[in-house]
């Protein structure tokens, strides 16, 4: 990649820059010509000059040559000879077109802006796709040096400054450069003398800036790479934060970031000291000069060797002088600053052993299955040290064989694997695989013909489906028609893409390689997942992941509409007994003894914090309406008996008795503060209780459910007032509350309940042996009848697995693993002592249905090589051969029978176990 | 029912009997109701044991596994007080109990039993006391059946 910022750039945009240039010369006439204008109003048609009598008319746009001013009729060639105009017309005339300049100045700079940072932007999209897919084609041992969050900074912000830079790249020093040239050379041509003196203060401005400014590049490096690691810093305590808490080391931790912190802070103050040196330092210079202007230009004009004319026209154009320069100044200190930055971004980028471009082109068509041989001759595999996982070995196996690799631990075992992997880099000798090179193997044939199983998954933040199909993206064609790249104006978006150089591919398109799944389209995807997933054990896990799941009716209407078919099918299986006592379904018009009294007053699902249990006794608008029905007093009321009942019970408890971990209304240790508050408000009347102590009361309330609690606080008349209530609480919701609640309706779909809540649309009755087991069971038995369990997966497809997959347990991670191998139909499974998260009896059975699966036993799954490196000897008997590895040396390879009555090494693992 | 009704039940029980009232209702209030029907198991031998039952309302049977099927061994009545031996012993469930009518129970849990031990002796007395009973009954018909298969083998 190129290191120096300026050839980059020149190399990707020379075409706009040197258009932005000409734009910008283009637009210097109208500039000037506006400055101009406004002397020529005040002059001319306000102060009167050339209309000296009432009825005087003027010349407006004469076109001459050769004449000095313009206002003068003595021009030789006249292009045209202009409109007469009055005194009044000329004003107006002036004015309007000062008005069209300033139009025309305006849009001249916004355009330049626009293409400014559009260039700016292009250039440093085009910059991060390169670092982006440098990072795609970094050697995997890399990887164990870089920190993710440093070369996220990098490419996300520390290229970033270079974006406002780009535009500037060229356009500015050439601009004010000439701008200061000009300048310049009209000092000069007005008076050598104080030219030179002006002259040579630029040049002494000119050589010692940048040469002070020399250490201001070392503390930027500095403050770069200082920040950078912070970045990483920050990334590790998050990765690690479980480690901190369980050391207690997080006051190490904020020692460790602030020391970072002060680091960061005293370069960038020793930047600070010299940059504003250095321009206190611009700045007296540039005054210096005119100081030299008054002294020996005023010097030479009193003793008449200079006339006073020359030197105001010297000390005017010195005005103009500064600012470009201190522009330049600034110009070239932003390039500094960038140019430090892309150096320091594009070192990062750049290791040694970079993969191959080729390897990852696009490829059209399907790949044909691998055949042949996996030979290895001569390997010898060096880890990061320098020290031999592998020594010289050779070997050839047919890949559809079902080898297994034993050893001791770090024997080579797991390193042959990881290398015919491509995991890890041959030193010296030779892998084949088909009789192809391993190394000049394109991924589009080892990503889809081999697969890898580890010893941890990694499962990134997606749905379990795209999980699942991710061994299948690889359809890498760019699309036909320029609709797949979305936008407003999809052409404009496609040639952005093409102008930025990135990659004419498009995520959003389908990606999957049905035919490497084994089926021919779209329409059979959902049937192979359930199956695979059925074969691996995981079509029940997804399932229930369904139920708990929710949909948005407005997506998926179809689905909604055949919950509520369930609800009624299930409603009315629950009308019968034994059932009916089972489940208390949500009626508008009934009391529901099993839900707490605030889920009877809600009577729905609360949705962000408003009717959040933990607000609802302060929620205004519930008060407020508890209060219209003057149903606030009861329920204070019985927050009173509530809280007696407790304090009476509870009191004399000594702290950390069993019988606390009963109490569902209050902690233990809010049992006194009820005390004294029950003192407090014994004597008065619910008027002169302040709203706190209402709100604490109201809160043991809200909490209580009649059957669980049997305290026998709620009569009929308590009921129906409720239900009252919440009829008034539904009719009268401000509109600023609606999105906080989703209200129960028999009849419509719940969005912001799950699935099985959906279906059973009631609660679970309380002290009812096995309730939650049998309700579950007869939803089970309605979804069966209905055929709704595949429209259920396809919900729990959709459950995102979190980062890294953390939502999942590792037996659900592992069971996705598997599952997209399955999906992809490979030629050979490569596995590096897979399931080691496992107990070992799980990490066997795994093993031996993987072995089944190889050999084409289960499901009409194509029968595909296995080359495992196990962790138990005795497994690698089911296997065809077994080869045996000491010390990164292949010491004995045959079938397991033979090995055995060999009495070597395998005998001897066979027999330590 | 409420709270009350399940205090009264549990006073009746000679092994709650001299435990205060107070106690009583907190026993009741931080325990569960559950409720059986017909045929139901509330716990089968062998499971691990967890809580002990106070019956309530209905009736209730003790079965034990034979390799000739399950026979009955007790029948336990309202106010009665089941599943106590496995949290004291800490052993798995030595039967089956079943619901023989549509029963009530309370649950207690072992953690909230030994609590109540430790902290009321005569309630600790009254179960050996119980248990002993049964150790008395179970003796004498151990002797019994001992004497009948040596009468059986010496004929």
């Amino acid at each position: 990649m190129e290191s120096s910022l300026f050839k980059y750039v020149w190399q990707h945009t020379r075409r706009d820059q040197v258009w932005i240039l000409i734009i910008v010369i283009l637009s210097m006439p109208t500039y000037f010509l506006a400055l101009d204008l406004p002397k020529q109003i005040v002059n001319g048609p306000v102060q009167g000059r050339g209309f000296e009598s009432a009825d005087a008319t003027s010349i407006f746009l004469n076109i001459s040559f050769n004449v000095p001013d313009w206002v003068s009729k003595t021009g030789e060639f006249v292009v045209f000879s202009g409109f007469e105009l009055e005194r009044i017309d000329m004003l107006i005339t002036l004015s309007l077109i000062f008005l069209l300049l300033v139009c025309i100045n305006g849009y001249f700079k916004f355009y330049i802006n626009l293409f400014k940072g559009k260039i700016g932007e292009r250039t440093l999209r085009r910059l991060r796709f390169e670092l982006i897919d440098r990072v795609l084609r970094f050697p995997n041992a890399h990887f164990q040096r870089v920190k993710a969050p440093e070369v996220a900074s990098m490419v996300k912000d520390e290229v970033e400054p270079l974006g406002q830079f780009i535009g500037d790249t060229f356009v500015q020093p050439v601009f004010l450069g000439g701008q200061a040239a000009t300048a310049m050379f009209f000092i000069l041509s007005q008076s050598l003398w104080l030219g030179s003196i002006a002259a040579t203060i630029v040049v002494v401005q000119a050589i010692l800036i940048p040469w002070l400014r020399r250490p201001l590049i070392t503390l930027a490096k500095q403050r770069q790479i200082t920040t950078r690691a912070f970045a990483g810093r920050i990334g590790e305590i998050v990765d690690g934060i479980s480690e901190i808490h369980l050391n207690d080391t997080s006051n190490y931790e904020r020692a460790e970031l602030s020391g970072r912190l002060g680091d960061i802070y005293y370069i960038r103050f020793a930047l600070y000291k010299r940059r504003f040196f250095l321009k206190f330092l611009n700045n007296f210079l540039s005054q210096i000069t005119p100081f030299l202007f008054y002294l020996i230009g005023g010097y030479f004009a009193v003793t008449g060797r200079l006339d006073i004319g020359q030197l105001v026209a010297v000390i005017a154009a010195y005005k103009e002088l500064p600012s470009p320069i201190a522009e330049l100044i600034r110009w070239d200190q932003s390039r500094l600053n960038v140019q430090v930055k892309f150096t320091s971004v594009i070192e990062q980028f750049a290791p040694e052993h970079m993969v191959d471009p080729v390897v990852q082109e696009p490829t059209k068509g399907p790949i044909a299955p691998l055949t042949g041989d996996i030979s290895v001759a001569n390997l010898t595999v060096l880890d990061d040290t320098g020290s031999k996982l592998i020594d010289r070995t050779s070997f050839e196996a047919p890949l559809g064989e079902k080898i297994a690799v034993v050893g001791e631990l770090n024997s080579g075992a797991e390193a042959i694997c990881d290398t015919l992997a491509g995991l890890l880099r041959p030193e010296t000798g030779s892998v084949r695989i088909a009789s192809q090179s391993l190394e000049e193997l394109p991924e589009s044939v080892t990503g889809r013909r081999i697969s890898y199983i580890g010893q941890r998954t990694y499962l990134p933040q997606a749905s379990i489906k795209d999980s699942l199909l991710y061994g299948l993206k690889h359809i890498s064609e760019p699309p036909e028609v320029y609709e797949a790249f979305g936008g407003h104006n999809s052409k404009l978006v496609h040639d952005e893409i093409i102008a930025s150089g990135t990659i004419p591919l498009v995520a959003t398109t389908d990606w999957i390689d049905y035919q490497a799944a084994g089926i021919d389209n779209q329409k059979y995807l959902d049937t192979r997942i359930l199956s695979v997933t059925e074969t691996v054990g995981l079509s029940e896990d997804i399932y229930d992941l369904g139920l708990r799941g929710t949909v948005d009716p407005a997506d998926q209407p179809e689905i909604a509409r055949k919950i509520i078919e369930a609800r009624r099918v299930l409603r009315n299986q629950l009308k019968e007994p034994p059932f009916s006592q089972l489940v208390e379904p949500f009626d508008p018009e009934k009391y529901n003894p099993q839900e707490t009294i605030a889920e009877n007053l809600l009577f729905g699902s609360a949705v962000g914090p408003q009717f959040a249990k933990e607000n609802l006794a302060t929620n205004k608008y519930l008060i407020d309406t508890l209060d219209s029905t003057s149903l606030r007093a009861s329920l204070f009321e019985m927050g009173k008996k509530i809280a007696e009942t407790v304090v009476e019970l509870f009191a004399d408890l000594p702290a950390g008795h069993p019988f606390f971990e009963q109490l569902s209304f209050m902690d233990a240790e809010e049992i006194p503060d009820y005390r004294t508050a029950l003192a407090r408000v014994s004597s008065m009347s619910i008027d002169q209780v302040n709203a706190a102590d209402i709100a604490q009361f109201l809160k043991l309330t809200f909490s209580y459910v009649e059957p669980r609690h049997r305290l026998r606080l709620l009569d009929e008349d308590a009921q129906n007032r409720i239900i009252e209530t919440r009829a008034k609480f539904r009719e009268n919701l401000p509109a600023t509350l609606i999105g906080s609640i989703e209200f129960y309706d028999p009849e419509t779909y719940n969005s912001a309940s799950n699935l099985e809540a959906n279906i059973l649309f009631g609660r679970i009755a309380y002290g009812i042996a096995e309730g939650p087991a049998r309700v579950r069971e007869a939803i089970q038995r309605v979804v069966d009848e209905l055929q709704l369990r595949n429209e259920i997966f396809s919900v729990g497809l959709n459950y995102n697995v979190g980062t890294g997959g953390k939502r999942l347990s590792p037996v659900q991670q592992q069971k996705i693993a598997l599952a997209r191998v399955l999906l992809k139909q490979p030629d050979i499974v490569i596995g590096n002592k897979p399931y080691a998260a496992f107990d070992k009896q799980s990490r066997i059975a795994s093993i031996e249905k993987l072995l089944e699966f190889a050999k084409g036993k289960v499901g009409g799954q194509k029968p595909f090589g296995l080359f495992l490196a196990v962790s138990e000897p005795d497994l690698a008997e089911k296997f065809d051969r077994v080869l045996v590895f000491e010390d990164g040396v292949l010491i004995e390879q045959g079938k397991p029978d033979e090995l055995k009555q060999k009495n070597g090494k395998f005998a001897e693992l066979l027999a330590t176990g | 029912m409420a709270l009350e009704d399940e205090v009264s039940v549990l006073r009746r029980n000679p092994l709650f009997a001299e435990i205060s009232p107070t106690k009583l209702k907190l026993l009741a209030f931080t325990s569960e109701r559950i409720a059986y029907s017909e045929g139901q198991d509330l716990f089968r031998m062998g499971d691990p044991s967890d809580s002990a039952y106070v019956i309530i309302n209905g009736t209730a049977d003790a079965l034990i596994d034979t390799p000739d099927g399950e026979i009955v061994v007790a029948q336990f009545e309202k106010n009665a007080f089941v599943g106590e031996i496995g949290i004291l012993c800490d052993v798995p469930r030595t039967a089956t109990i079943r619901a023989k009518s549509p029963l009530e129970t309370l649950k207690i849990s072992k953690e909230q039993f030994l609590q109540l031990l430790a902290e009321f002796p005569d309630a600790a007395i009254e179960v050996m006391r119980v248990l002993a009973d049964r150790l008395t009954n179970t003796t004498a018909e151990l002797t019994q059946a001992r004497k009948k298969i040596q009468e059986l083998e010496s004929r």
